[in-house]
This record gives C-alpha cells, sequence and structure tokens, in this order.
C-alpha cells in the first residue's frame, strides 16, 4: 500500500499536518523552508520564516492536546508566502511584548511570540474553544 | 535533527561548554541538563560556545537565560562565542545582546569573564 503523501501542491498551496510533538517541528520548518525557496526570498527572509513557523508550532504543542496535530498552510503569491498555523488548542494571547521584557528568565513563551512578530510582516491571530487557535502570518519577498 | 554537547574545563574555574547543531524544543531539553549539572556542581562563570549552531529559537534561548540568571544568583556569568549572522539578528531583535557578552571568539569570551 502506498503512503499517502505528506504535502499536496495545487496552484501554490502547500498543506502538511504533524503531530504536535517537540521532535516534528524541524519537519515543519524545513518544509515551509523548501516552500519558501520555490519564490525568490533571500537565505536571511527563509531563516526568519523558519523560525516563525518553528515557533508557532511550539506554542501549539505548549497549549494544544498531547495528542493533537498541528496543521500548517502555506500559499504562495506574487508577492511572498502567507502560512497559517492551526492547532486544538488555545494559545497564548499574542499581545505586543515589551523589549524591556524579553530578557527576563522564564518569559520564553513571550519571546516567541516576539520573534513571529518581529520576523513576519503581518501576524493575525485568532483563539476560540470551539475552533482552537489559528496563526496566519505573511512574509513578502524583499525588493 | 540533534544537538551535540560537549563540555570541558578551561582556564580558572571556568567550563566551556560546545554546542553543535540546532537548538529547538525538541533539542533544548539536553542543553538545559548540560548547563544545570554544571551549575548544580557550583560551576558559575561559563562560556557557551554557538559557533557550530545552526539555529536558535525561543526555548533555546530561554535556557541560556535561565542559565545566565542561576550563575548571576552566585556572582558568576555565561557569556556566548556566536559568530552566526542569523544568530546574532536573533541576539539582537530580542534585546538578548543586553543581557549576554556575545564575543567572536572563545579567547575574547574567557577574558571577559575575569
Amino acid at each position: 500500500m502506498n503512503p499517502a503523501p505528506a504535502t499536496t501542491r495545487s496552484h501554490g498551496i502547500v498543506r502538511l499536518e504533524i503531530p504536535a510533538r517537540a521532535e516534528w517541528v524541524a519537519v515543519a520548518r524545513l518544509a515551509v523552508a523548501a516552500v519558501a525557496s520555490r519564490h525568490h526570498f533571500s537565505v536571511e527572509d527563509i531563516e526568519d520564516l523558519k523560525l516563525a513557523v518553528a515557533e508557532s508550532c511550539t506554542n501549539a504543542i505548549q497549549h494544544g492536546p498531547p495528542d493533537g496535530t498541528i496543521a500548517i498552510v502555506c500559499e504562495l503569491d506574487a508577492d511572498g508566502i502567507v502560512v497559517t498555523v492551526r492547532d486544538r488548542g488555545q494559545g497564548p494571547p499574542l499581545g505586543a511584548v515589551a523589549e524591556e521584557r524579553i530578557g527576563e528568565a522564564g518569559r520564553t513563551e513571550e519571546l516567541g511570540v516576539f520573534l513571529i512578530r518581529a520576523l513576519m510582516d503581518t501576524v493575525e491571530y485568532t483563539s476560540d474553544v470551539r475552533d482552537g487557535t489559528q496563526l496566519v502570518m505573511s512574509k513578502r519577498v524583499s525588493e | 535533527m540533534d544537538i551535540k554537547v560537549n563540555v570541558r574545563e578551561s582556564e580558572g574555574d571556568a567550563y566551556v561548554v560546545d554546542l553543535t547543531g540546532e537548538i529547538d524544543v525538541y533539542t533544548s531539553p539536553k542543553v538545559k541538563d548540560a548547563i544545570t549539572e554544571l551549575i548544580d556542581r557550583e560551576h558559575y562563570n561559563l562560556v557557551i560556545n554557538l559557533e557550530k549552531v545552526r539555529y536558535i529559537d525561543s526555548t533555546g534561548l530561554g535556557v541560556l537565560i535561565g542559565g545566565l540568571k542561576r550563575v548571576r544568583e552566585h556572582g558568576g556569568s555565561v557569556n556566548l562565542v556566536c559568530t552566526n549572522p542569523q544568530i546574532k539578528k536573533i541576539f539582537d531583535i530580542t534585546g538578548l545582546v543586553k543581557i549576554f557578552g556575545i564575543f567572536d571568539d572563545e579567547q575574547s569570551a574567557m577574558k571577559a569573564l575575569a
């Protein structure tokens, strides 16, 4: 029996679903980097994207059910990439984090949120009990 | 993806932790264990060599911050060796350049501990 492919690509959209476990985060970030490399992103932009996706997955692992999954959808368009990360948990509030608080030990969760906001061009976050948490973030190809 | 951790004694009471690989939510516990063990053995002056680290996320940064906080309680310090521009950028945008000593080579990092 042939296993289903891990990703499905259609009209510039790639979908990936990983177990919500730490050992799978590297797979997610490398897959998104591979998708982004189809565009004209710089190496630095791709590294930013990898980290933002990894931080989103880490949030999902920390706040989602232990046997859950994380769905990642990458959509390439003329301007860049839109990445949606969705899970069944209740993620942390993605409010702005004051820079002076970043260095405080134990605030790594906020550090992750701070990094996502700093590295991506746009970040939209929704979370509710019924639908879980969804993070939609985009990055434009640098001029 | 994995992280290799090598701990070695250096000048005086200082220890160097050489890290090779990627530090993320999966691998950072291994780094944390190594740093915690050193601190539990009352070694409070550490150089953490990130020269061969290709990637670090917030959990990795958290481990470094936690280690720094603990050694400072005992008058110690943690200096980092880092030349990777992407990783230096992460320290820069998070403001962690203000709390860590970050050096281009191990010798400078050791010298600054003294």
